[in-house]
């Protein structure tokens, strides 16, 4: 026995030796060579499953270039040439990077294409950028990290969260940090049943999707009574917020669909309602307004591109003088020689609005035309667990504006008062020296000016194509003859209410029977009052 | 010399007859193609490509000195997207220009109504488009992608590995024959594969629907269950854009709730901010960015002839040209434009397809086909991500369906779109 151990002893100094002998050999080799070595010669396999291996070993690797390196190869600026076997990191600038020491090239190879990657790889290297990002001094990507360790929820993290935690100074981004811990604790095969316990507590505090995704994703596995006990307890909990949540959501979406739909009516409610014509041009009109849009855009792309987010509040007055002044060349054009004939009038307007669609699609071509939306019409917040998106959010303030400034002009302004005049008795108006021709071809031009900076707005939500208009005009006419030809108020609450019946019935009936619906009961409510919800007395009714 | 009555008249004659008598003598040197793609109204934002691509491939040909010796002739007409004008539109292309062959349409509804016209005048249709399947007509040839040739395929990668391991699908679609008949199959498809009914979600939306805030906000609470959940998608045309821009304002990312589209191809995303839709999927026969000589050169030449540098091609556009090539062989083949020697001559031909296969006319009209899957990349083109081992054959009648999957069309041996093969009879 003695002597077997002496021998394995022996054996084992041996082998010792030999290890040590070599490392001292390979050592300078070492050096010269470079962590990254290994997994940036995986990429150039270009397979997925390579890839895979090559970012978690980037990930592991401890190299100062590792955030960089992963964050390029999300951002498909991390390239490869398969021939000279080299990678290289393309930086903002578009200049040639080494990856390993992101110093620039001295001779970058022609033959670079983009590292492939697929949604399963960009998950895993926004996890792994994650980890690497908690103690970034960014508080957005800190933010950002939280979030990527909430949904990768790696046992590996748990002690960079823990010791982030410690350091964390803001506490909305502690917040997001501890629900990755309770995540992670949750997610782990051999935490306690108390620890677990704990997690599911913290976690029952969220209202969100996502911690709902998680509890149900654990409750599908969990075994322990306890567990499934108080998961089933956190979700129904959730569920419950989220289903009260559920209506108030329902009325904002309401509000929203409900001021698109006023914005796109306000100027049909001028045009037909105020002056009694009826404008199929109308939808067109939006269109030019969503076109102007593109154009000043475009503008700002070539000349400009640093003050995007001003191409909004430049395209508005643009789109408000463009189209209107094409409404008052239609008015002085056509439809003044047709006043008092609706007939004619429908159909020359809808030949007008064909004639429109045509132009737009031989200038523009018949595609989509792509209109950005500015930093501050994209993306949303949650207020009490009730989303929101900026770009509905400023939709209903801008026609909030757009109806107060109309309002405006209609009480308080000469033209305004003249208009009225006018729609309410022509002969009475022009014995008092007002030039009704005028007042009709500015009358128009408003019209039509309110509809090309509706759509502006539109252009945010919606698709900029010759066919833009036509998706709108129905609608129009709906809300402007729920509310009442001619009251402007009324057109105010027909959009709102139409908007909110249509999104409450949405969630029960679906959106194709919802549509249908809300169009059979205003059919049921015109034969019951002809005059829409707030109808006009007086001498005006007969003219 | 005064003016009589005749004199007039003969002017008129000789005039009259001058001018139709031109076109008439010419015609006889030329074979005729009609064209029969909407170029106004709805659907022209599609369907204006397809008519210039046609006219590239005409031209083409023509410098390659015509066909049977003859030159061709593009005959455009304008059916303005509107379905019954389609019929009368084929008619006028048929009975009155006398074309030898068809190549048009983009909605099921407007082949639906051209369908009566080429069987009645015995004239060929190529359909460029991906359908519904559940047809097989000896007039017409399907160069689109049948179910089996897209959809299926799209979900099976997202079952697998690479594609997340979906276990949770929100089928939302358009509320018209195309998406309801491939949500059948695929519901069929996916009982078939184990996914329990309540891990399926359908939902239709009207056409031209521009208010996504309900629908992104339900598929978000769908795919709260725990697990990897994946949207579908066959809405058409315009609701797309704002449908994606819902997405990304409520933060849903591809890494989270991916979409696969199939109705959503370069030509659509040129008209948005895609750097939101990174990583989001769409599944063709055909992508732009597929690296392939034949397809490099494709490019060039489609943006010399539309003289814009940056103009995109799409599936649909590879579908005509495959379409095209195999007609322009049929005819050499048989060596006539007779419809009748045509149909039966085009069975078997084989012409080189874009993407570097060969596809092949079967007796089904279907055709063979890669099915591709592409990632939307910031710059609006796709990244191949997945593809199938070689072509797939198109499948008129899905294996899926009750009442369909007995079905079998064969117009060579046969001579049936829709035989039954359980009651070995021609029609269901």
């Amino acid at each position: 026995m003695a002597a077997r151990s002496k021998l394995g002893r022996f054996f084992y100094s041996a082998l010792t030796l030999v290890a040590v002998l070599g490392m001292i050999c390979v050592a300078p080799f070492a050096a010269s060579a470079n962590v990254l070595d290994a997994p940036l010669a995986r990429l150039e396999a270009d397979s997925f499953s390579e890839t895979t291996k090559a970012i978690e070993e980037i990930a592991r690797s401890g190299a100062p270039a590792a955030a960089t390196l992963l964050q390029a190869m999300a951002d498909r600026r991390l390239l490869f040439d398969p021939t000279t076997r080299t990678v290289a990191v393309k930086d903002a600038a578009g200049k040639l990077l080494d990856p390993r020491t992101l110093q620039p090239l001295a001779s970058p190879p022609s033959g670079l294409s983009p590292v492939r990657i697929n949604n399963r790889l960009r998950g895993l290297i926004d996890a792994e950028l994650g980890t690497l990002a908690l103690v970034s001094p960014d508080r957005a990507k800190r933010l950002e990290a939280a979030d990527a360790v909430f949904k990768s929820r790696k046992a590996s993290d748990l002690e960079a969260v823990e010791l982030a935690i410690s350091r964390e100074r803001d506490s909305a981004v502690a917040t997001a940090l501890r629900k990755a811990h309770s995540a992670i604790q949750l997610a782990k095969e051999d935490a306690s049943l108390s620890v677990k316990l704990a997690a599911v507590g913290e976690l029952g505090a969220f209202t969100d999707t996502d911690t709902l995704g998680l509890l149900n994703q654990t409750l599908a596995s969990a075994r322990q009574p306890e567990l499934r006990a108080s998961l089933e307890a956190a979700i129904t909990r959730i569920e419950h917020q989220r289903q009260l949540l559920a209506g108030v959501q329902n009325v904002i979406y309401g509000l929203s669909l409900g001021s698109v739909l006023l914005l796109a009516a306000i100027g049909l409610a001028i045009t037909f309602g105020v002056m009694g014509v009826i404008n199929m041009a109308h939808g067109e009109m939006v269109m030019l307004g969503a076109y102007t849009t593109f154009v000043v855009q475009e503008a700002f792309r070539t000349w400009a591109p640093g003050a995007f987010d001003l191409s909004l509040p430049i395209a508005i007055p643009l789109a408000f003088g463009f189209t209107g002044l094409v409404g008052i060349a239609i008015e002085r054009g056509i439809i003044r020689f047709l006043y008092g004939r609706p007939l004619e009038t429908l159909l020359a307007t809808w030949g007008v609005s064909l004639v429109l669609q045509q132009a737009v699609r031989t200038t523009f071509g018949p595609t989509n035309r792509e209109v950005g939306n500015p930093s501050y019409m994209s993306g949303g917040f949650e207020v009490f667990g009730v989303s929101i998106t900026w770009g509905r959010l400023w939709i209903i303030v801008f026609t909030l504006v757009v109806f107060a400034g109309l309002q405006l002009v209609l009480r308080a302004t000469r033209l305004g008062l003249e208009m009225r005049a006018v729609t309410q008795n022509r002969r009475m108006a022009g014995s008092m020296g007002i030039r009704s021709a005028r007042v009709d071809a500015l009358t128009f031009g408003l019209g039509s000016g309110i509809a090309g900076i509706a759509g502006v707005a539109l252009s945010q939500i919606d698709n900029v194509s010759p066919n833009l208009g036509q998706s709108y005009i129905v609608d129009s006419f709906m809300v402007v003859v729920f509310g009442g030809v001619g009251n402007l108020w009324g057109t105010f609450v027909s959009a709102f209410a139409l908007g909110i019946a249509n999104k409450l019935l949405e969630p029960v009936a679906g959106a194709v029977l919802a549509k249908i619906f809300i169009l059979v009961l205003l059919i049921l409510f015109i034969q019951k009052r002809p005059r829409g919800l707030f109808a006009l007395k007086g001498r005006a009714v007969e003219a | 010399m005064s003016i009589t009555r005749r004199r007039v008249l003969g002017g008129v004659a000789l005039i009259a007859s001058l001018a139709l008598g031109a076109p008439a003598a010419l015609a006889q040197d030329t074979i005729k193609v009609g064209v029969l793609h909407s170029l106004s109204g709805t659907m022209a934002i599609s369907e204006t490509t397809l008519k210039d691509v046609m006219l590239m491939l005409i031209e083409e040909q023509n410098k390659k000195g015509g066909l049977l010796g003859k030159k061709l002739e593009a005959v455009v007409v304008d059916p303005a997207s509107n379905w019954p004008l389609f019929a009368e539109k084929a008619r006028e292309l048929i009975a009155q220009k006398k074309v030898s062959a068809v190549f048009g349409c983009w909605t099921s509804v407007s082949r639906k109504s051209v369908l009566p016209v080429f069987k009645e005048l015995n004239n060929i249709l190529f359909y460029p488009v991906q359908y519904e399947g559940e047809e097989s007509e000896r007039n017409v040839f399907y160069t689109g992608a049948a179910p089996n040739q897209q959809a299926i395929p799209a979900v099976d990668y997202l079952m697998s590995k690479d594609g997340g391991e979906v276990k949770r699908w929100v089928l939302a679609g358009t509320d018209y024959v195309y998406p309801r008949t491939t949500n059948k199959i695929l519901e069929a498809y996916l009982l078939a594969k184990g996914v329990a009914k309540e891990d399926i979600m359908i939902n239709y939306t009207p056409f031209g629907h521009s208010d996504w805030q309900t629908i992104v906000a339900d598929i978000v609470k769908f795919g709260s269950a725990g697990k990897k959940t994946a949207v579908v998608s066959t809405i058409n045309g315009d609701a797309n854009v704002p449908f994606y821009k819902e997405l990304a304002n409520k933060g849903v990312k591809a890494t989270d709730i991916p979409v696969v589209a199939f109705s959503v191809g370069e030509e659509e995303l040129a008209g948005v901010d895609t750097k939101n839709l990174v990583g989001h999927l769409a599944a063709w026969n055909y992508f732009q960015s597929v690296k392939d000589p034949a397809n490099d050169a494709f490019i060039t030449k489609w943006r010399e002839f539309t003289k814009n540098p940056k103009r995109v091609t799409n599936d649909p556009m590879e579908a005509h040209v495959i379409g095209f090539n195999m007609w322009v062989k049929a005819v050499e083949k048989a060596g006539t434009v007779d419809p009748d020697k045509v149909i039966d001559a085009i069975v078997g031909i084989e012409v080189p397809n874009l993407t570097g296969g060969v596809s092949k006319m079967l007796p089904n009209h279907h055709i063979t086909k890669p099915v591709l899957i592409g990632e939307i990349k910031t710059d609006g083109q796709f990244d191949v991500v997945w593809q199938t081992k070689g072509l797939v054959p198109g499948d008129a009648w899905t294996d899926y369906l009750e009442g369909s999957k007995d079905l079998e069309a064969d117009w060579v041996g046969k001579k049936c779109g829709n035989f039954n093969t359980k009651t070995n009879k021609c029609g269901s």
